[in-house]
């Protein structure tokens, strides 16, 4: 490895007299690399967000901290390098770094080691890299803060490493801003920016969150090798089980500041010590065998090669070279039937489930309800259609109108009965947020109450006039694990209890291994496979579904949630 | 906390000023119209607490009959402006395609008269008094109110709660006005904060250079003006009006910005 | 690229044109609309009916009202803007000489303030809820408050009179004696410039603390940048391109405003002349000040879109 120059820097711009920073170049082999004893972070209000961490890193160990939000896990990344924001502070503890005690550390102490011994990966790849800057310019920078080398020396180095993080053409690359660049390709060009430098210690914040599933696959197996080839220990700060089981060393689980337990993953996984974990795992989706069959009978709704098109099929120049956001697609639902539709980003999902429920303009083909086209139908027969189709939304904080309280939110859908009386309607309204769980907070506003809450505001709203059909567009997504878990419970709940039919979209072929009759792959605007669950699980045929099944750490016929052999694609 | 200073500070100023302006509606120490060639030009002193002016006239009464004369225009304009602007921006931002394109161009042509210019132009029309005025001022704020509801709405649409509302049964109208315009109140509210403070500098404008509201009925801008040629010789003739204008728009900048934090976390 | 950027810069442009055309609509339909025979207001009331109806017919006030219009564009743009009533002089020559003094204060003014605005505003966003922060918000709400004809009228009285430092009244151009021409600009460019410091601080302010919320400031300090290389190499570039839009609006705004100033410190500029022509009812004049001027704050509003892409990359491609 290259001796760093801080040795000798460190000596001749010290700011602190006292402080002596001595960074050797060899990994200090006796004792951890990493060391966190006690960390204790606060707001400045007295909030408290982590409560006396304790952990130990070995150098070129994987070591994840787990927990769901709220749970102080990024605190702690960001602990290690001195970037905790300004309303928040390190009241105890102390942090040890390859041998260097963190805590005393002044602020030009912190500058050289931030990318030199400790680099971090952040989460969201869309503002994580200055859009005003060249991809060039911004890992040129980071490289000649910490070492002085020759430019075309670095031009081949980040060449080099650009390639290693599996990016095409990586010379034109350099020149590019990072607006050209896809999610996943941003957050491997982050990597690349960080691995450069070759540090001791990787602190990824939750690096795949933002990511669509078939990128995150990549990018973690990228990671994971590039540390693994350079002996560089990772932090991974997640909320995903899959990851922490498939590459993690240890694994740490934390709650409300607090670490629950620690260990290997097989033995904190399998046999959990505290009930949080034990929750925690639950909370990962599982195959339902005990789902009853659906009763055969005439498709409630179908769509017969519908077609819809980008921007509302308004600036096309010619149909035939037209893309479609929807390509001929043949879909039937029976009454009571959940199908789930799953694909990636750009798939065509959503925009099918909203064109089938008559939200979006179709440019080709027809959807046929209880046996009738809906385009052909009078007035009355397309209300009752509107009527009958509802539709659970992705994001709980832009679903529900702020300004609404919730029992008026739950209660507008009954506008439209007009034979039933006030009282009757009351009464409608009540029953339904006792079902949902939510019977105290009929008076609230959408402001006040959480992600998992709102969604169930969001489910009663759809479910109120019992309808026929729910398009549910990823209800889950966006909700914290064990929230997602509660929320899924009750609308299979509900599902079974009301009987209606349901499009399940979702980006995650197994989250909906619980809940689905059947499955529908869809690619690029089509559907390129359908079948039950086992046929999909078990024998997947096309080979996007099984890319799928990949990125969602499922081996075919696999039975337990949790898959821990590590496999390196060698595709790409 | 330094939110709740702003408003504070900015509450007290705009509450004195509006109060002045609703006592001088039943009395002032004199009579602010009151020639009174005798006391011409007295500086300030216990008699009249701010001096008078060139026709002997009270100087303080004149300034809270001006607090009354601004705050009736300012009130009026905006009242319209945001009426029209509102209205017209739901149209533009609900209905899109032809309707809003024309009706931006035009906008944008308004808008293409940069600050007073238009109302400068206006007042050409209407002539130089309080009713021009309104008149020309509320024409020349519209474009920005139905600028910013058409903004508002445009992003709202895309809110999800919007097509939920449709998914539900309601008619495009039913959103429009269920939905889409409550949740307009705030930044409106914010608008017309910061449109009356511009209102009341623009009035003050117009009045000094003597297009606004003529004298003899005194506005903090025309005293201004007439304050002028004897700045040298009589300074609280032009010091008090322009302090009272100054703290006006210190008072209503304070509590414009005090609402906006107040709206701001609420909103999302 | 090359032919996208291209694209962009002339439909940008074209679009230009029919905000200019209804312009000069509204300008032509508010002169129309002012009570009274618009040949009576030229030749006053001592004209003889022939003579009015001779003035009517040269006028073109005969034919309809779109031919009217018609007429009056095109001899606009060929730079014909009439003759001023009062004087007889050619009005756009007229509105040249004096828009150059109003430009020189605006300018100048607008550049002073930036300079101190956008680095006083982004120490205070990095610096967010400091005492540094609030002192440079109270100091800059204070300043936009002031009315800028008081702020004017006072610097008139303190520097001017009573101390003697500036001369009051007057004016001469930078050709004749540019020493004195710059005595007279000093003061109404400082009044200018410390109410604009005070918009322009809080505008800058509000898009560096947008700025700085962002990842990749984090990213850059992750990087172990030191705090002011961030602030200059990542917040700056990336806080500037709203900031340029703002700076944009500023010119033109002022340039509306400008009259007020010119007033008080009795300066030959644009604001002043448009204002006299409204009381002497020179409307040639009036309605060249008013098309001109909005002319101007679209070119300016032109320029700065299309500077926009050099500050941030990501709106070129559109």
């Amino acid at each position: 490895m290259d001796v760093p120059m801080i040795t000798k820097r460190a000596r001749l711009n010290e700011s602190d007299p006292n402080e002596r920073v001595e960074l050797s170049s060899q990994p200090v082999t006796q004792g951890p690399l990493l060391s966190v004893r006690d960390l204790t972070v606060k707001s400045r209000r007295g909030a408290r967000i982590l409560n006396g961490l304790t952990f130990d890193m070995a150098p070129g160990e994987i070591v994840a901290l787990v927990g769901e939000s709220g749970s102080g896990k990024t605190m702690a990344g960001r602990a290690i390098l001195g970037l905790l924001p300004s309303q928040v502070e390190q009241t105890a503890g102390h942090i040890s770094l390859n041998g260097l005690e963190l805590s005393k550390l002044s602020q030009s102490g912190f500058h050289r080691i931030r990318g030199k011994v400790a680099g971090m990966v952040f989460q969201e790849p869309m503002v994580s890299l200055n859009p005003a800057m060249t991809v060039g310019a911004q890992m040129l920078e980071g490289l000649l803060l910490h070492e002085k080398i020759p430019a075309k020396e670095a031009r081949t180095r980040m060449v080099e490493m650009l390639r290693r993080v599996q990016i095409r053409d990586s010379e034109d690359c350099l020149s590019k801003y990072p607006h050209a660049f896809s999610g996943g390709m941003r957050q491997r060009i982050m990597l690349a920016s960080v691995m450069l430098l070759k540090p001791k210690l990787l602190i990824a914040d939750e690096p795949t969150t933002a990511l669509d599933a078939l990128s995150q696959r990549e990018v973690m197996e990228v990671m994971v090798d590039l540390a693994r080839n350079y002996g560089t220990g990772v932090l991974l700060i997640t909320h995903d089980l899959q990851l922490v089981a498939h590459y993690a060393d240890t694994v740490a689980v934390l709650k409300r500041g607090d670490l629950i337990e620690s260990g290997p993953p097989k033995q904190v996984l399998c046999s959990p010590l505290s009930e949080y974990t034990h929750n925690l795992i639950d909370a990962l989706p599982k195959r339902d065998r005990s789902r009853a069959p659906v009763p055969d009978a005439p498709a409630l709704i179908e769509a017969r090669g519908l077609s819809v098109a980008y921007n509302g099929g308004h600036r096309a120049f010619s149909r035939s070279t037209e893309k479609l956001a929807v390509d001929r697609a043949q879909l039937s639902i029976r009454p009571g039937e959940v199908v789930a539709v799953v694909g990636g980003s750009g798939s065509g999902k959503t925009t099918l489930g909203r064109a089938l429920i008559g939200m979006l303009p179709i440019r080709d083909g027809q959807v046929v309800f209880r046996g009738n086209p809906v385009a052909a139908g009078n007035r009355d027969a397309q209300r009752e259609f509107r009527l009958s189709c509802q539709m659970v939304f992705q994001d709980p904080y832009s679903s529900l109108d702020p300004r609404q309280r919730v029992r008026d939110i739950v209660a507008e859908p009954l506008g439209h009965s007009k034979q039933l009386s006030r009282g009757e309607r009351q009464r409608l309204v009540e029953e339904m947020l006792g079902d949902v769980g939510l019977e105290a907070l009929g008076d609230r506003y959408p402001h006040a109450l959480s992600g998992g809450q709102r969604q169930r505001v969001a489910i009663a709203r759809a479910l109120i006039r019992r309808p026929a059909l729910v398009v549910a567009d990823e209800p889950v997504s966006a909700l914290d694990m064990t929230i997602q878990k509660q929320v899924l419970s009750l609308f299979r709940r509900l599902q079974t209890q009301y009987g209606f039919a349901c499009f399940f979209v979702s980006h995650n072929l197994a989250a909906v291994s619980e809940i689905a009759d059947r499955i529908a792959v869809m690619h690029n605007g089509s559907i390129v496979e359908e079948g039950s669950v086992s046929d999909i699980f078990d024998r997947p045929q096309h080979y996007y579904t099984r890319q799928l099944l990949e990125a969602a750490y499922v081996a075919p016929g696999q039975v337990s949630p949790l898959s821990f052999a590590r496999q390196l694609s060698g595709s790409n | 906390m330094k939110i709740r200073i702003n408003a504070i500070v900015g509450g007290v100023i705009v509450a004195t000023v509006f109060g002045m302006g609703l006592l001088s509606i039943v009395w002032t120490p004199y009579d602010s119209l009151g020639l009174s060639l005798r006391d011409r030009f007295q500086s300030p002193s216990m008699v009249h607490l701010l001096g008078t002016d060139e026709f002997g006239r009270d100087i303080l009464s004149r300034i809270l009959s001006g607090a009354g004369a601004s705050l009736v225009v300012a009130l009026v304009t905006v009242f319209f402006a945001i009426l029209a602007g509102t209205l017209l921006g739901i149209i533009a931002g609900y209905c899109r395609g032809l309707v809003d394109r024309v009706m931006m161009v035009a906008n944008d042509a308004l808008l293409a008269f940069p600050g007073i210019l238009l109302a400068l132009g206006v007042s050409v029309v209407t002539g130089a008094n309080k009713y021009g005025i309104i008149v020309a001022l509320g024409i020349a704020y519209t474009p920005a109110t139905l600028r910013l509801v058409r903004g508002t709405v445009m992003s709202l649409r895309e809110r999800e709660y919007i097509e939920a509302s449709r998914v539900i049964g309601n008619s495009e109208i039913t959103t429009m006005f269920r939905h889409i315009l409550p949740n307009c109140a705030a930044p409106l509210m914010v608008l017309a904060t910061s449109m009356f403070g511009w209102v009341i500098l623009a009035e003050s404008a117009m009045s000094f250079l003597g297009l606004g509201v003529p004298p003899p009925a005194p506005t903090w801008g025309n005293m201004l003006s007439s304050g002028r040629p004897f700045i040298e010789s009589a300074p609280w003739l032009g010091i008090a009006p322009g302090m009272c204008i100054a703290l006006t728009l210190l008072g209503i900048n304070l509590l414009g910005d005090a609402l906006r934090d107040w709206l701001d976390p609420r909103m999302e | 690229m090359k032919d996208r950027s291209l694209w962009y810069l002339l439909r940008r442009i074209v679009w230009t044109i029919p905000t200019l055309l209804i312009v000069a609509g509204i300008v032509f339909l508010m002169m129309r609309l002012i009570p009274g025979d618009p040949a009576q207001l030229v030749l006053g009331d001592t004209a003889t009916p022939t003579q009015l109806a001779e003035l009517r017919a040269h006028l073109g006030l005969d034919q309809p009202i779109s031919r009217q219009f018609l007429r009056w564009i095109s001899q606009l743009v060929r730079g014909d803007f009439g003759n001023s009533i009062s004087t007889g002089q050619a009005v756009l020559p007229l509105i040249l000489e004096r828009f150059q003094v109003s430009a020189t204060i605006v300018l100048v003014a607008v550049a002073a303030a930036a300079v101190i605005a956008v680095p006083a505003g982004l120490v205070a966003a990095w610096k967010q809820n400091s005492i540094t922060d609030t002192a440079v918000v109270v100091g800059a709400t204070i300043f936009l408050s002031i009315p800028s004809f008081w702020l004017g009228l006072l610097l008139l009285l303190f520097v001017g009179l009573k101390l003697g430092w500036l001369p009051v009244v007057g004016y001469v151009t930078f050709s004749e004696n540019w020493r004195a021409a710059l005595s007279y600009l000093v003061l109404p460019i400082v009044t200018l410039a410390l109410v604009e410091t005070g918009v322009l601080t809080r505008m800058a302010r509000a898009s560096a603390i947008e700025v700085l919320r962002l990842e990749y400031i984090s990213h850059a300090r992750a990087k172990g940048l030191p705090e002011y290389k961030v602030l200059l190499r990542h917040a700056l570039p990336n806080a500037f391109a709203p900031i340029l839009t703002m700076i944009g609006l500023a010119l033109g705004h002022l340039l509306g405003g400008i009259a007020v100033l010119e007033t008080v410190f009795t300066l030959p500029g644009l604001g002043r002349l448009l204002v006299d022509s409204i009381f002497a009812r020179d409307y040639p004049v009036v309605q060249g000040c008013l098309v001109f001027t909005a002319a101007v704050y679209v070119f300016v509003n032109l320029v700065v879109d299309l500077l926009y892409p050099l500050f941030d990359p990501r709106v070129s491609i559109k």
